[in-house]
Parts: C-alpha cells; sequence; structure tokens
C-alpha cells in the first residue's frame, strides 16, 4: 500500500517534469553534450577505464546516440545512477536518457510514466555452482544455500522458481556483485544466482573459470532496455531509432569499416534509406541526412559492439544467444526503414 | 672498645659489597614478561591463546602481502606473474591511484587539488596551534575563497566578489557602529547580501571583460575519489562546528520561538538518517527547482553533510554547557558582561573544553560518513572501487582496493585523533 502511494506520488511528479521538458533534442544541443546514465559500473557494461574515459557496452550506445545528434562521440556527460537514483534522475531531467541494466516490465514503462525504446540487451537470471558439485541443472538444487542480491526481481524470481519446483533453498542475502563474488568463492553459498551476464562475467573473473559451470536452466526475462521520458515523442524516436540503426546495420552487413563507402548509395534501397543516399529520414528524426552513419562509425554496428565489449573474444566471453539476429536464430529485429 | 670487638669478632667487612644484577627472573624483558605476560596461569593460557592468533593471522596474511605484485596491467596478468602462489595485486592500485584519489579530475590539473591541500594545512595551522603568528589567521580566513578557485577554476574574480562582501559587511559594521550598536549588526548583514545581489554580478561581468583572470573551469562531476571525501568533509567539519554552537545555544534560550526552532531542528534531523537526507539532496530537490537549473549535486551534499553533522555538534556542545557548574554563569553575571561576551569569555571556552573528545568524535564520524555519497551515485573512494572492479582489466580484485582505502582514512582519522589529543592535555587545567 505505502509503495504504490509512493509510486503514485514519484508518478505524478515524474509527469509533471516530463511535460516541463518536452524539448530534450533542443536542450541537448544548445548544451553541446548528451547526458546519459549510466550504471556505476557493470563488467562489459559500463565502467571508467584508467584514463577515466568510459567504455562499455551500454557506453557505447550512449557515444552512438551523441555521434547522431551532436556529430561527436565523445560529446557524452556519463551520469553514474544507482538501482535507486536511476528513475528519478532521469524523470527530474538530470539525465535525458538511460542506458544501463534496466528491466523492461509493466510497472516501470507505464505506472512511472518511462518510455522504453527497445530492447538493448536480453538477460535472464541463471544459476552458477562449483564443478565439484556434480550439479547439472537448477532442479537438482534442493536444500541449496544460495548467495542472492537483496532487494532486487531476482531475488523474487528465484522464491518463485524453487516454489514452483517444490524445492527447498536457504538464502544468504548479499549486497552487491564483488561481495557475492567473495562469498561465493569462499563457500559461504553453494550458488550464485544473478543475470546470466553477470555471472559470466564473474565467472571469468576467477582464478579457474573452468571449476564452475552456469547452469543451463534461465529462470526470467530480463529485457534490458534503453529508457527515455514520456512525452517527448521527437526525443524517443531518436534513441529508438539510432538503437534500430545499430541492429538494423549488422542484419544488412553495415560496418564501422565499410559505412562511409556505403555511404556512397549502394543498390541495397534499405541500406540507401537508412545511411541517407535515399529519403530524408534523418529530416523526419529532426536531424541530419548522415545520422545513421554517424552512429554506425561511433562504436559500429550491434554486432561489432557486442564483439568489442562483451563478446566471446573479451574476458566477458557472451555468447550472442538470444542476443543474436533474428536471422540467426536470437531476438534482435530491427523494424524496417521505410 | 676496638679491641674487644676484634677479639668478639672473627671478621668486619671494611668495604662494600659490588653491586650485583638483579636476578635473571627479576630484570629486564624476563620480568617484564613474567609481570604481564605470565603472572598466573590464567593470564598464561590467554597469552598463548593470543599468540596463537597473532601467529595465525600473520600466517595467512603475511605470505599474501610479501609476494605483493606491483607492476602488472590487469587482475589475470598479476595471477600469470605469480603463478599459482598466494599474492596481492597491488598493481591495481598503481594503475588505478590517481582515480582513487583525485576521480575525473583533467590528469594535467593535480597540482590544483595538491595545492589546495597543502594550503588547507597551512590555514589550518594558526588555528590549531597558538604558537604560530596571530596574522596568519588572515590567510586562513581567506582560504575558502582560494580553495574554491583552485579546485573549480573558473573567473578569479568570481570568488574575489564573494569574499568583498564580506569585506563590506565588515566596513558598514565599522561605520555604523559609531552610530548605533543594533544598528551595526543590521548594516553587517545587510551590506554584503545587498553587494551580492546587486553589485557582485556586474562587478564579475565589469572585472572579467577588463581583467579575464582565472583557472580552467573544471567541473563537479570530474570530482571523484579520495577528493570528494575530503571536500564534502571539510567543508562539512569546518561549517558544522560554528553551526552547532549556535543551535546549542539557541535550543538554551529564553526566547520561545529561537528556542523551538532550535529544538524542532535538531530532532529533526537527528530522528532521520543522513542517507535519507542524501537522498532528498539528490532526488527530490530537483523536482522543487525550476526545470533546467543544475543546482550542483556536491553542493547540494555538502549543504546536507553540514545541517546532519551540526545537528550532532549542537547535542555534543549541549553537553559540555550541562556539565558547566550554574556558579559560572552567575559569575559572568556579576561581573556585567553582556550574553555575547559572557558565552565568549567565559562559557564557550570551558564548554568547549569539555566537549573536545565529542566534537572530535562526530568530525571522524562525520569524515567517515561521506563515504554513503555513493549511494547517489557520486564517485567517491568506495564508489570508484565498485566501478574499477567492473573493468574487464581488474575484475575479481577485493581486498587491494578496501585495504588502500581503508589506510588513506586512517591516516586522516587518525591524524584528527591525536591532535584532539595534543589539545586536551594543552587545555589541561585540572590537577588530577
Amino acid at each position: 500500500m505505502k509503495k504504490s502511494v509512493f509510486v503514485g506520488a514519484f508518478a505524478a511528479t515524474a509527469f509533471v517534469a516530463g511535460m516541463a521538458q518536452a524539448q530534450t533534442l533542443q536542450a541537448i544541443l544548445d548544451r553541446g553534450e548528451l547526458n546519459c546514465g549510466v550504471s556505476t559500473g557493470l563488467a562489459g557494461f559500463s565502467a571508467p577505464d584508467a584514463n577515466g574515459v568510459w567504455q562499455g557496452f551500454d557506453v557505447a550506445k550512449c557515444r552512438a546516440i551523441a555521434a547522431a545528434v551532436l556529430d561527436d562521440p565523445m560529446a557524452v556527460n556519463f551520469v553514474p545512477t544507482t538501482g535507486q537514483t536511476r528513475f528519478s534522475a532521469l524523470a527530474s531531467g538530470e539525465v535525458d536518457m538511460l542506458a544501463r541494466n534496466t528491466t523492461w516490465t509493466f510497472t516501470r514503462d507505464i505506472d512511472l510514466r518511462l518510455t522504453f525504446v527497445g530492447t538493448n540487451y536480453y538477460d535472464g537470471q541463471g544459476f552458477m555452482v562449483t564443478r565439484e558439485l556434480g550439479v547439472s541443472s537448477a532442479t537438482e538444487l534442493d536444500g541449496a544455500t544460495v548467495c542472492i542480491q537483496t532487494g532486487t526481481t531476482t531475488e523474487l524470481n528465484l522464491a518463485d522458481f524453487f516454489r514452483a519446483n517444490g524445492m527447498d533453498y536457504e538464502p544468504v542475502p548479499i549486497e552487491t556483485n564483488a561481495e557475492a563474488q567473495q562469498q561465493y568463492l569462499a563457500g559461504a553459498c553453494d550458488v550464485y544466482t544473478t543475470d546470466v551476464s553477470g555471472l559470466a562475467a564473474t565467472r571469468a573473473s576467477f582464478e579457474a573459470p573452468g571449476d564452475h559451470v552456469i547452469l543451463p536452466e534461465v529462470i526470467s526475462k530480463e529485457p534490458l532496455g534503453l529508457v527515455v521520458r514520456d512525452g517527448d515523442k521527437e526525443w524517443e524516436g531518436i534513441v529508438r531509432w539510432t538503437l534500430m540503426a545499430l541492429i538494423a546495420a549488422e542484419e544488412l552487413g553495415i560496418t564501422s569499416a565499410n559505412v562511409a563507402e556505403m555511404a556512397q548509395g549502394t543498390d541495397m534501397p534499405e541500406v540507401n534509406r537508412l545511411l541517407g543516399t535515399e529519403g530524408d529520414f534523418g529530416a523526419m528524426l529532426g536531424l541530419d541526412s548522415d545520422w545513421a552513419v554517424r552512429a554506425i562509425s561511433a562504436a559500429g554496428n550491434y554486432g561489432e559492439i557486442f564483439a568489442a565489449n562483451i563478446g566471446d573474444q573479451t574476458p566477458i566471453g557472451l555468447a550472442r544467444g538470444l542476443n543474436a539476429q533474428w536471422t540467426q536464430g536470437g531476438l534482435m529485429y530491427a523494424p524496417p526503414f521505410r | 672498645m676496638s679491641n674487644i670487638e676484634s677479639q668478639t669478632i672473627a671478621y668486619v667487612r671494611d668495604t662494600m659489597i659490588p653491586e650485583q644484577a638483579p636476578p635473571l627472573t627479576e630484570s629486564g624483558a624476563i620480568k617484564w614478561l613474567r609481570e604481564n605476560l605470565f603472572s598466573g596461569w590464567f593470564n598464561t593460557v590467554l597469552t598463548l591463546l593470543s599468540l596463537a592468533v597473532i601467529w595465525w593471522s600473520l600466517a595467512a596474511i603475511g605470505p599474501w602481502l610479501v609476494n605483493t605484485v606491483w607492476n602488472a596491467g590487469s587482475l589475470s596478468e598479476c595471477r600469470r606473474i605469480l603463478d599459482g602462489t598466494e599474492g596481492a595485486c597491488f598493481a591495481v592500485i598503481n594503475d588505478r591511484w590517481h582515480q582513487l584519489l583525485f576521480g575525473f579530475y583533467p590528469s594535467d590539473l593535480y597540482w590544483r587539488p595538491v595545492l589546495a591541500l597543502v594550503l588547507l594545512f597551512v590555514a589550518l595551522a594558526p588555528i590549531l596551534f597558538t604558537g604560530l603568528p596571530r596574522k596568519m589567521l588572515w590567510f586562513s580566513a581567506a582560504y575558502p575563497f582560494v580553495a574554491y578557485h583552485l579546485l573549480w577554476g573558473g573567473s578569479v574574480w568570481l570568488p574575489i566578489s564573494a569574499l568583498l562582501g564580506f569585506v563590506a559587511g565588515g566596513v558598514a559594521f565599522v561605520l555604523v557602529r559609531k552610530i548605533n550598536g543594533l544598528a551595526a549588526i543590521f548594516a553587517s548583514v545587510l551590506a554584503p547580501v545587498f553587494w551580492w545581489l546587486v553589485v557582485a554580478g556586474p562587478f564579475d561581468d565589469a572585472m572579467s571583460s577588463v581583467l579575464p583572470l582565472g583557472l580552467d573551469f573544471v567541473r563537479s562531476d570530474r570530482f571523484g575519489g579520495f577528493l570528494i571525501s575530503l571536500v564534502i568533509g571539510v567543508t562539512g567539519i569546518s561549517l558544522s562546528l560554528p553551526l552547532g554552537i549556535l543551535l546549542a545555544l539557541g535550543r538554551q534560550s529564553d526566547m520561545v520561538f529561537v528556542k523551538s526552532v532550535c529544538v524542532i531542528f535538531i530532532e529533526f534531523i537527528r530522528g532521520v538518517p543522513l542517507i535519507t537526507l542524501l537522498f532528498t539532496a539528490s532526488l527530490l530537490l530537483n523536482y522543487f527547482l525550476p526545470p533546467g537549473t543544475s543546482f550542483d549535486l556536491i553542493l547540494r551534499v555538502i549543504i546536507m553533510v553540514t545541517l546532519f553533522a551540526a545537528a550532532y555538534m549542537a547535542e555534543v556542545i549541549r553537553g559540555g554547557l550541562a556539565a558547566l557548574p550554574k556558579g559560572q554563569y552567575e559569575a559572568a553575571d556579576a561581573l556585567g558582561l553582556d550574553y555575547w561576551k559572557a558565552q565568549r569569555l567565559i562559557i564557550m571556552p570551558q564548554a568547549l573544553k569539555i566537549s573536545i573528545p565529542g566534537i572530535v568524535n562526530t568530525f571522524i564520524g562525520l569524515f567517515k560518513d561521506t563515504t554513503l555519497v555513493v549511494f547517489i551515485g557520486l564517485l567517491d573512494p568506495v564508489g570508484l572501487s565498485n566501478a574499477i572492479r567492473a573493468s574487464t582489466d581488474w575484475q575479481g580484485i577485493y581486498w587491494e582496493l578496501f585495504i588502500f582505502i581503508g589506510a588513506l582514512f586512517f591516516i586522516f582519522c587518525f591524524g584528527i585523533s591525536r591532535y584532539s589529543m595534543y589539545l586536551e592535555r594543552k587545555l589541561k587545567t585540572d590537577h588530577k
């Protein structure tokens, strides 16, 4: 009850704030900088490097959008946000968009008056155990102690999963991923559960990654999306279609290496429309015709960004899985540029 | 007589026996050990247990510390160098120390925070040690403006015009005091407000266009690491003490309005956790301000931390005031001192002296509480340690970062605590 009152009040203020800030694009152009909310540090997705420059999968999306809008992928002011501050930072106008591990859910989309422009990464909750435990399926985990981050949807998913399978477990509540690693390695819990991408990144950091297995069951859907405020269709369109341009670019074979060449004009009409040699899609967005060329040049298409930050050649080593193109058996599916 | 003696006593010693060393068990290290560590079966058992614990911890941590790797580009490189042996990887500090200290402050401008820190000690010296020339206090008074300019940069005329506001207040006070004492106090408040609201803007613009001096502007969101802890901590500490004194006096006041305002303020702040106030600062304030105004986040946090510490400080000082015998107040009255003179000359020196341990306790607590800003997404050392761990190079590193951060905080907190002990000894007037 209390919670719903809070959410209601929050939504009301967010709505008012959203009305007042309809002109996001103009504000960004005046400022000369995109304020992009990212997580305070998530391996492979967003983290500052030794020079203080933010790197990662989410960060690359912000850079692509900054390149499309401001013609400079570095014109991004990264605002680190926590799980608690992210939505109000967006609603109050402190950031123009969120590109962090935020699951697209009904209440966030409708009740909080935010707009999820699309799915950036399909994640899901999984389990990691030590190899010596000899477990090959999550349904064999009856009676296990489980390290679980408190106050997250993963906690609820875990309870649902064990109850549905008629199993018992003993939770070991932990606060951060780093703490979870320590607890798990110290043997305080048999199982560590969080999003599969997080499990893979965690396992990659172990001294002997081969001694740990990630179980095949994925017990929840976690579509991580890019988020903007309700009430600014123009800006929403730019963010959505920049993301779609990156995804479509991979499908159409446009990479950061050949985008300049293909922008000269090709015999594929959809490529031409995307890259601005045919039609005036840029103008419809409120940008110029080269917007997609710049976005793709910033860090490459969706597949290139994936490979450079979290793909199987990186220490994180994630397979494409659900995040492959629809033509490859995944869920990445950009609507047609037409 | 002597004959008789010589006949009855066979031997008389006529030289002193040379002094002998005390028995082995009654001197030096062995005596100390016997007395302090093995003075009974119970203490002996405790000693042996403690030795076992120390040995066990050293055996566990020692090799890890000794085998430290200092030069490596990533955790996996560290592990390659260690090649299976147990060892720390302090290479992460070597690689990222500048981030832990300065956050994202531009690296070619590191001299500015460093200089600000050095000047901080220069400014503190005359306040902390009475042996130094009193003229140095003028620098201490100007230090906040110097430090602001060094840290944030921008036009040099901004801090100068802010400082001139205080000068205007002082001048007004001196001028009007000849006419009327009460009017002088009002003048000294109104003159700076007038200056800041009306004159400062045009003055700033005019001077900037005539003589554009200044350092490169550094935005607040570039601040991070230990720099942010120090900025918040030092500002909070130095502002909370005077504010706390005023609140403590207000709470003891006979004037109902003043008293109730102070009581409500103190009890409200003490009843609310700091983290709530920080969330208010970072989240709620944005909704109340007109859209587009970005009221600096660090400034908002400093204000909240200061208010929080001031409420605690007020109670600590109230404890000191309560400890003073009533005779001290009556003596001040008997001497014909007015309220402020009595406070300044008689009450406060004694009350503050009594409260030193409590005040320092609050200071240290405040300084360590600055790490709570991690929850509102400010990258203080703890926040940065998370961010560093999130880079693929250093993912999985844990203790090394916390040891480094802990050592930094320990140096400052231990320094504050030693100074307070020195001050207590120096101000001690009883004969215990």
